[in-house]
């Protein structure tokens, strides 16, 4: 298989704290990888270098989609997110006072741009754009699982719909790459399960490449093909789920600070 | 060479002025990251009040300065409490807003009282009205008094947030509010108290502009209360000791500018030197980057 | 009854009745021109209203600065009308002078709108106050003793078109793809530029397009009053186009235009109290941000659906 992603002693470091050091990790086509660690481990700024919220202080990031291969340590975020990397936030970022519909059509709107002409005099070239975004939108919708929320503004609804929008919103720039920060924080075992699913069917559907921060270890172990290990900001362990379960430095690192603390 | 040296005096004293004013902008701004808009306003109250009291009361100097630092104190506090309490979880450009409010309400209610008409100061006494001249430079007693008074309020100032309780009290919750308040302190009176340092100074400023510039008027807070924030902003916002750098900088700018013969642009030239500030180096001389957390 | 009539068509009709009857008065000499001096505030402060709440209010960039935009619009257009005192050079001027807000706006736009909030907002009551200064201290625009003179070339029609106009191409406009990134921006801008909007980019739009009808505006000002100067176009200025938008609600069109409204008549109320109007300008602003911070109308509009919602309950309510 091909790779996707490549971080070469990829670092940052903020003032002199370090939260990130040499890390090399690599996707290849179609994978399903994991990203964990303790709290404070530097996995979601990770995410935010991959998506240019911090330009990196040294090392490389390189992304490779058909032939084109896109440097994206210091490119902006919205130049990153077209040329096909989509993430959700540890923290859910919706647009919360407005619809869910328009929350997934103004990222379906990006591929669809047209000029300041449409826009002021809503010409029928307008007209016929808007209808396709909102068809694509909902089609969207009702992959989620959303499409009967619709019209409710997004901070209405549940945590875990919540969730659910940001990977819409995320599947509707039409990512290569998608970046899913703790999609599972919150949810019940019954919600994750589907979850879970849910990923996994978006992976086959849309041939994803995903990479996932999560602190479920259910949902990791369950449908993680490889799985990445940071403390401290430096690479801990990297392999398949039951090569990381039997991991000594990653059972002192993560579980055995859980076992100490018991 | 003799103009140059003019010039620094008349910049020093103005820098003086604006180093009052700009302190209380940067403490405030420091403790709730708010832009006082009404801080202006109450310099403005401060020299109408040393107006009244040297007029009508024929107070002093002294006493008149106490008098307008003590009523601009309480008018800070007031202030805080009536308008910026109640939006303490409120969004940053909803407290902005309200400043420009209470700025309004300041100015036109004291219009409402005296007039729009500018008024002049009654003339000082002997020692505080006299000069003297050094090597072809002439030096207003005036000068030093305010160059005196101010250095001395902000060596207090330094001394109360550096070396007392209330002061790292206040450092403290500049820091990082909710911590501070699990740690015991109490963050609202820490704020009043910001507040109330601030007028103060203010207050102070406003007599003295007085006495120096013979003229007051309701609205003239606006445009030094503009011109002490850029200062602070210039020395990065937020920071005592930045807000005595740009002040003196922003002083000696425009005291230049004057002498020079672009008296007419001295306004704009230090907003332009605010705009390519903010854009070079929107922390200041002295700020350092924060990075907002994702 | 909205499927008989679709509600572009109520709100055209509307439109033209409000035009017509307005007209109507006027030539019956029932509207006097004390009456019209109002009318026609009223109209240029809803074109500075929803221009900067496309800002301020839409893309969430404060800005204290708007009166500037004005300012350029106002002398333009004067300049324009006082060599060439014909329909066509004010058509012109206008436009022109919206044009050269619109570019200044860009200018200004572009390195600034990288602050956030209140350093934005410091930003653009400094340049408001650059381009005062400018005004005046240059030559051809006569200083601090400002333009006098100026045809007079607006009225009622023009006034109508280009109010109305100047509201439908802005509500457009949000409405739009470009539109509705701004208010994505407003809502989360780190989110927006996650699903690939270029945020420097539509922010300038924002400001672009909120300086262009601030200019229109401006022109439209010198073109009815005969007489503009520098201190026109101060800061005071500004905050009276912000308190607008604050009252009627950041985020609403309709808000800032009922809002224009209200504030006209209370300053036409207190007139002989110029004082008692700025303080209670003041209160309001106070007000409002204590008690009701989304203004009258929050981020809602008013709309035909509004209407239609308050109807039926009523008649539930006397059944």
């Amino acid at each position: 298989m091909k790779e996707i992603l490549t971080l070469n002693q990829l670092s940052l470091s903020f003032g002199g704290l370090a939260a990130v050091s040499n890390l090399d990790l690599t996707l290849t086509e179609g994978e399903l990888v994991g990203l964990i660690g303790p709290n404070g481990a530097g996995k979601t700024t990770v995410f935010n270098l991959l998506t240019g919220v911090y330009p990196p202080s040294s090392g490389t990031i390189e992304f490779h989609r058909g032939e084109a291969v896109h440097k994206l340590g210091g490119m902006k975020p919205h130049a990153i997110c077209r040329a096909g990397v989509g993430r959700t936030f540890q923290n859910i970022r919706l647009f919360r006072t407005l619809s869910v519909l328009d929350n997934v059509m103004i990222a379906q709107a990006q591929r669809m741009r047209y000029g300041l002409v449409p826009s002021f005099l809503h010409t029928p070239k307008h007209k016929r754009t808007e209808q396709k975004i909102r068809e694509e939108s909902m089609e969207l919708l009702r992959i989620m699982d959303l499409a009967d929320k619709a019209g409710e503004l997004a901070q209405n609804m549940s945590y875990g719909e919540q969730r659910r929008l940001e990977i819409a919103r995320a599947m509707a720039t039409q990512p290569v790459l998608l970046l899913l920060d703790e999609p599972a924080a919150g949810m019940n075992p019954a919600e994750t399960a589907q979850l879970t699913e849910l990923i996994s069917w978006l992976r086959k559907e849309f041939t994803l490449t995903i990479l996932l921060i999560e602190h479920d270890m259910s949902l990791v172990m369950n449908i993680c093909e490889r799985i990445y290990v940071l403390d401290h900001g430096l690479l801990i362990a990297s392999g398949t789920a039951s090569k990381i379960q039997h991991n000594p430095a990653v059972i002192t690192a993560y579980l055995g600070e859980e076992v100490g603390d018991a | 060479m003799e103009q140059v040296f003019q010039q620094v005096i008349n910049g020093l004293s103005l820098g003086s002025i604006y180093a009052l004013i700009a302190l209380g902008y940067t403490m405030v701004y420091g403790i709730i990251k708010l832009i006082n808009f009404a801080h202006g306003d109450v310099y403005m109250v401060g020299a109408f009040v040393g107006y009244f009291s040297m007029s009508t009361f024929k107070l002093g100097f002294v006493e008149s300065l106490l008098i307008a630092m003590m009523i601009c104190t309480m008018l800070g506090v007031l202030i805080e409490r009536v308008a910026y309490r109640p939006l303490r979880n409120s969004s940053r450009i909803a407290v902005l807003i309200t400043a420009i409010g209470v700025s309004l309400l300041l100015e036109y209610t004291m219009m409402y009282f005296v007039g729009a008409g500018v008024r002049s100061y009654p003339p000082l006494p002997g020692f505080l009205n006299g000069s003297f001249t050094v090597g072809g430079v002439v030096i207003k007693n005036m000068q030093l008094v305010i160059i005196g008074v101010s250095v001395t309020l902000m060596i207090l100032l330094q001394f109360i947030v550096r070396k007392t309780k209330v002061g790292r009290a206040m450092r403290a919750v500049s820091q990082d509010a909710e911590a501070a308040r699990l740690m015991g302190i109490n963050v609202d009176n820490t704020i009043s108290l910001t507040f109330a340092l601030g007028s103060a100074l203010a207050g102070a400023a406003g007599v003295l502009v007085g006495v120096y510039y013979n003229s007051i008027n309701p609205l003239m807070g606006l445009m030094p209360g503009l011109k002490a924030f850029v200062a602070a902003v210039f020395g990065g916002i937020g920071l005592i000791p930045g807000a005595l750098i740009g002040a003196y900088m922003v002083g000696l700018l425009e005291t230049g500018v004057v002498a020079t013969g672009y008296s007419m642009f001295r306004d704009g030239v230090v907003f332009a030197v605010l705009i390519i500030i903010l854009i070079v180096k929107p922390t200041g001389l002295l700020g350092k980057n924060i990075k907002e957390k994702v | 009854m909205n499927t008989r009539f679709p509600s572009w068509l109520i709100k055209v009709v509307a439109l033209l009745m409000t035009y017509l009857i307005v007209f109507a008065l006027i030539s019956a000499g029932a509207i006097d021109d004390y009456v019209l001096i109002t009318m026609v505030t009223i109209c240029i402060n809803i074109i500075l209203a929803t221009s900067l709440n496309l800002i301020t209010g839409f893309t969430g960039q404060f800005s204290l600065g708007h009166a500037g935009f004005m300012a350029i619009g106002a002398y333009t257009t004067a300049l324009i009308t006082m060599r060439f005192p014909s329909i066509w050079a004010f058509l012109g001027g206008v436009l022109l002078g919206a044009i050269i807000a619109a570019i200044v706006g860009f200018l200004i736009g572009l390195p600034t709108l990288r602050l956030r909030g209140d350093y934005l907002a410091i930003a653009t009551l400094g340049m408001a106050e650059i381009i005062r200064v400018l005004l005046l201290n240059f030559e051809f625009t006569n200083g601090a003793a400002g333009l006098s003179g100026i045809p007079r070339n607006v009225d009622w029609t023009w006034l109508f078109v280009f109010t109305a106009g100047s509201v439908l191409l802005i509500s457009n406009f949000l409405k739009s793809i470009p539109g509705r990134d701004l208010i994505a921006i407003r809502e989360d801008e780190i989110a927006a530029s996650s699903i690939g909007i270029n945020a420097v980019r539509a922010k300038t739009l924002a400001f672009v397009v909120g300086a262009f009808f601030g200019g229109l505006a401006g022109g439209l000002y010198s073109a009815y009053f005969y007489f503009i100067k520098p201190d026109l176009f101060g800061f005071l200025k500004s905050i009276d186009i912000l308190i607008i938008v604050v009252l009627g609600g950041l985020g609403s069109l309709s808000g800032s235009v009922i809002a224009a409204i209200l504030l006209a008549l209370i300053s036409t109320w207190l007139q002989d109290f110029p004082e008692m109007r700025m303080i209670i300008y003041g209160l309001i602003l106070v007000v409002i941000m204590v008690f009701r911070p989304q203004g009258l109308l929050g981020d809602r509009e008013l709309s035909m659906d509004t209407f239609k919602r308050i109807v039926p309950r009523r008649r539930k309510g006397t059944s």
